[in-house]
C-alpha cells in the first residue's frame, strides 16, 4: 500500500532543514518527505522545534533558513512570500490563531478563498457566490452563520477558533495541510468535529501533517507516519504504534534516543 | 525583518491631486492690515455691517497670540507675507456655467467633481470653491423649491443680509481663538446653507475646497442653519497642489441647529501633506463648532483627515437644548512627517444632553498623531451623558501617538466614559493574514479599515469608499 503511494512525486520535502531566530539555532537539520494522500505525526516536547519548522515552512519571517531546503511539488520555496505559498496550496493552521479586530470573519475568508481561485485560474468570486460556498463548509465545521460576521478569531472561545482554522482549510482545499497544535484546548465533542472535518478535506492527493502532544487526536486520524522531536531534530520516525508507545511512556523514554544516537 | 525591507521597496504612491492650473489670477499683494480687509470687504461688495465685524476681528487678532499649547511643531507662519485675496479672472457677473471658465471646470472635471449639467453628480449638489471664491453651486434650482438655500457666503451676503448679520459668529466668535479672530477679518468665501422648517434636504450638499495658488492662504467660512424639525447631510472635500512651500488655510465652520433639527457634518481632508522630508504641504488651523439650541437638536461631526502638514482641528458640539445630541466621529492618518492635534469639544450646558466621540488615530512613518478633547458637563447639564472612545494605531516604530484627554464635569448626576486603547499592527497578523495568501498590503489595508470601521460606518456611503480607498493609498510604503 504504502510502496504504492510512493509512486507518484512528494508533495512535500524538507531536506536537512536548519534554521534560526536572532542568531539562535531552532532546527538543527530535519528531513522530512510527504507523499500524496499522507499524514504525518509529529511529537515532542514544548520547544522541540515543532512549531518553527510549521511556521517556516509557511514563510515566517522571523525565521532564517541557514541550511537546506523546503521543496514544494519539486519547486524550492525557501524564497517564497507567505502569500505565495498559501496560494499555490500550502496550509497552515495556527495553534493560537490571530485576533484581527474590525475586520469581518467573511470578507477575510472571501478575500483568502480568491487569493487561492486566483493562483488555480478559477474565477473569483463576489460575496454572494462566496456565501452559498460557505455555508456548504460551515457544515463540515458545524459552524453557526453567525461566526461570519463576527470580526476573524476576536472574542471567539478555543474550540472556535480551531473550527475556523479547519473552516480556512476547506476553503482554501491545500495540497498540503500543517495543523499545529489543532486538538489543544478542545474538549471531545470539538475534537471530533475537527478531526472529522480535516478527514472529510483531505484526500488521496493531499498531505497531512498533524503536530500534537496527545494520542486522541490520532486516534481519530491514523497517521502513517509518526516522527519523534527533539532539539531541533527529528530523532525518531515510526508507524502510528509510535504515538502510542510515546503516550505510555512518556518523553522521558525519547531521551534514551538521544543517549543512544 | 523580511517586511521591513519589502516596505522600502514598496512604490510610494505620488499625491495625484497636485497639479496647478494655470490661469489668470488677481491676487491682492501680499500683507495684511485694515488697508487690506477694507479691499477685500469692497472687492466683495459687502455691506457695512460686514465690514466693521472684519475690523473688530482684526483688532482682536492684533492683541492675541498665536497658541503654542498643541503637540505641534512648525515654523513660525509670516502673517504678512500672505495674499489675503486670489481669485481666479473671469467675467464680472456670471450668469451660468457655460460663462465659467473652462479651465476651471477642467479643475473640478480632474478632481472629479463635475460641475457641468451634463456630468453633475447625480445625487450631491456642490459648491465648488477655487482659492478665495465661489466658482458654482449646482443643483440650487431643484433646491429652492424645497425652500433651501444653498449658495456661497459672498452670494448670502449679498441675498440674505439678515440670516447671515443674525447668525454670522454667534458660533464661533472672532474672539474665541487666534485662527478663528483671522478668519473672521480676512475670510473671502465658502458655503451657505438654509434649511427651511420641516425641510429634509432632498439631496446630500457638499462644498469642494480646491487651493491653486501657492502663496496665497484659504479662509474659507461656512455657516449651515437647520431650522425647527429640518435636517440635512453636508459634505466637504479639500484638496490643493504640491509647493514646497506652506500655504496656509484657517477656516471657520459655525452650524446652528433648531429644535428637533439634525445636521450631518462630514469632512474627507486631503490637503497636499508634504514630502517625504516634510518639505511643502498646508497648514490647516481650522475652527469648526455646531450650536445645538434647539430641544432634541442633533449635530454629528465626522471626519477622515489623511491631508495637510499640520492639522489643528476640534470640531465641536455645544449642546444647549434639552435632550440634544453631539457626535464626533474621526480618523486621522499621519504618514512620513505630518503632525495632527485634532479631536473636539462636548459642552454639555443643558439637560439630559448626550454625546459620543470615537476617534481613530493611525500614525505611521515619523507622524506625530494627538487626539485632544474636553468633555464639559456643566451645572445644569442633569442626566447627561458622554462616551469617548479614543484609540490609536501605530504603524512602524519611529510614529508617535498622544490622547489628552480633558474632563470637567460640575454636576454630579451626570456620566462620562471614556476607553482608550493603543495597538500596533504586529508582525503576527500580517503573517497570519499573508499565510492565507492575502497580499501584504492588502493586509495592512484591511486591518486598517477593520480599525477603522466604527468611524467609516458613519459616513455616506460614497464617501466611505472613498475614504477607505483614501487610507490603503497613504499607507502604501509606510508599514514596516
Amino acid at each position: 500500500m504504502q510502496s504504492k503511494m510512493k509512486e507518484s512525486d512528494p508533495i512535500l520535502e524538507v531536506e536537512n532543514l536548519s534554521a534560526s531566530t536572532d542568531n539562535l539555532p531552532i532546527l538543527k537539520g530535519v528531513s522530512l518527505t510527504v507523499y500524496p494522500g499522507e499524514i504525518h505525526a509529529i511529537m515532542g516536547r514544548n520547544g522541540c522545534g515543532k512549531s518553527t519548522l510549521s511556521k517556516i515552512i509557511a514563510g515566517h519571517p522571523s525565521y532564517n533558513i541557514t541550511n537546506g531546503d523546503i521543496k514544494f511539488l519539486g519547486e524550492n520555496i525557501n524564497s517564497l512570500e507567505p502569500e505565495e505559498r498559501s496560494q499555490s496550496g500550502i496550509f497552515l493552521g495556527f495553534q493560537y490563531p490571530i485576533e484581527i479586530p474590525g475586520v469581518s470573519n467573511l470578507e477575510f475568508l472571501r478575500v483568502s478563498t480568491n487569493s487561492r481561485r486566483k493562483f488555480l485560474k478559477k474565477e473569483e468570486l463576489d460575496t454572494f457566490d462566496f456565501e452559498e460556498l460557505v455555508k456548504e463548509k460551515l457544515e463540515i465545521v458545524k459552524m453557526d452563520h453567525t461566526f461570519l460576521s463576527r470580526s476573524v478569531n476576536q472574542g471567539f472561545s478555543g474550540g472556535e477558533k480551531k473550527r475556523n482554522e479547519i473552516l480556512q482549510m476547506a476553503l482554501l482545499e491545500p495540497k498540503i495541510a500543517i495543523l499545529d497544535e489543532t486538538d489543544s484546548g478542545l474538549d471531545i465533542d470539538a475534537l471530533r468535529i475537527v478531526a472529522s472535518g480535516i478527514k472529510k478535506i483531505s484526500n488521496a492527493q493531499t498531505g497531512i501533517i498533524l503536530i500534537t502532544h496527545y494520542q486522541r487526536l490520532l486516534d481519530e486520524i491514523k497517521p502513517n507516519y509518526v516522527h519523534v522531536m527533539s532539539d531541533g531534530q527529528i530523532i525518531k520516525t515510526g508507524q502510528s504504534d509510535l504515538a502510542l508507545e510515546l503516550e505510555e511512556k512518556g518523553y522521558e523514554w525519547t531521551d534514551n534516543f538521544i543517549k543512544e544516537t | 525583518m523580511g517586511n521591513e525591507n519589502l516596505v522600502k521597496d514598496v512604490v510610494k504612491e505620488p499625491y495625484k491631486y497636485g497639479f496647478v492650473t494655470d490661469i489668470e489670477t488677481e491676487k491682492i499683494e501680499k500683507g495684511l492690515n485694515e488697508d487690506i480687509i477694507k479691499l477685500i470687504s469692497q472687492k466683495k461688495e459687502e455691506p457695512k455691517f460686514l465690514l466693521d465685524f472684519r475690523l473688530k476681528a482684526f483688532k482682536k487678532w492684533q492683541k492675541m497670540k498665536e497658541p503654542d499649547w498643541a503637540a505641534l511643531g512648525y515654523k513660525k507662519i509670516d502673517y504678512q507675507d500672505i495674499s489675503y485675496y486670489s481669485a481666479p479672472k473671469q467675467k464680472e457677473k456670471i450668469s451660468s456655467l457655460d460663462e465659467v471658465d473652462p479651465k476651471l471646470l477642467e479643475t473640478f472635471d480632474k478632481l472629479g467633481i463635475p460641475l457641468t449639467e451634463q456630468k453633475k453628480l447625480t445625487n450631491v449638489a456642490v459648491d465648488a470653491v477655487f482659492d478665495s471664491v465661489s466658482i458654482a453651486t449646482t443643483f440650487r434650482k431643484e433646491l429652492a423649491e424645497h425652500g433651501v438655500i444653498f449658495c456661497s457666503i459672498s452670494e448670502a451676503v449679498k441675498n440674505h443680509g439678515d440670516l447671515i448679520e443674525k447668525y454670522l459668529g454667534t458660533v464661533v466668535p472672532a474672539s474665541d481663538n487666534y485662527f478663528a479672530a483671522l478668519n473672521s477679518a480676512v475670510f473671502s468665501d465658502g458655503s451657505f446653507v438654509y434649511i427651511p422648517k420641516g425641510v429634509t434636504c432632498p439631496m446630500d450638499l457638499s462644498s469642494y475646497f480646491r487651493i491653486n495658488s501657492g502663496d496665497s492662504g484659504q479662509f474659507e467660512r461656512t455657516l449651515i442653519i437647520a431650522e425647527e424639525s429640518s435636517s440635512v447631510s453636508y459634505l466637504e472635500g479639500c484638496t490643493a497642489p504640491m509647493f514646497d512651500t506652506n500655504t496656509l488655510h484657517a477656516a471657520v465652520v459655525e452650524l446652528i441647529a433648531l429644535d428637533d433639527a439634525s445636521i450631518k457634518y462630514s469632512t474627507v481632508q486631503n490637503w497636499y501633506a508634504g514630502d517625504e522630508e516634510g518639505i511643502g504641504g498646508i497648514f490647516n488651523f481650522v475652527t469648526k463648532r455646531g450650536k445645538c439650541l434647539g430641544k432634541r437638536s442633533k449635530i454629528s461631526w465626522s471626519q477622515v483627515e489623511t491631508g495637510s502638514a499640520i492639522t489643528w482641528k476640534y470640531p465641536s458640539c455645544l449642546l444647549l437644548g434639552e435632550e440634544s445630541v453631539g457626535e464626533f466621529y474621526s480618523v486621522a492618518l499621519t504618514n512620513n512627517l505630518q503632525q495632527a492635534d485634532t479631536g473636539t469639544k462636548m459642552i454639555h450646558i443643558g439637560p439630559k444632553t448626550k454625546s459620543t466621540i470615537v476617534s481613530k488615530g493611525i500614525s505611521a512613518g515619523k507622524s506625530k498623531n494627538s487626539y485632544r478633547g474636553l468633555v464639559k458637563m456643566g451645572t445644569k447639564a442633569t442626566g447627561s451623558r458622554n462616551y469617548s472612545q479614543c484609540d490609536s494605531m501605530l504603524i512602524g516604530d519611529q510614529a508617535s501617538a498622544n490622547t489628552f484627554p480633558y474632563i470637567k464635569s460640575q454636576q454630579p448626576n451626570s456620566e462620562i466614559e471614556h476607553e482608550a486603547s493603543t495597538c500596533r499592527i504586529s508582525e503576527d497578523q500580517l503573517f497570519y493574514l499573508q499565510s492565507r495568501g492575502i497580499e501584504f498590503e492588502e493586509a495592512v489595508s484591511m486591518m486598517v479599515s477593520g480599525f477603522c470601521r466604527d468611524v467609516f460606518n458613519q459616513l455616506p456611503m460614497e464617501f466611505a469608499a472613498e475614504a477607505d480607498k483614501l487610507l490603503a493609498l497613504k499607507l502604501e510604503g509606510s508599514v514596516g
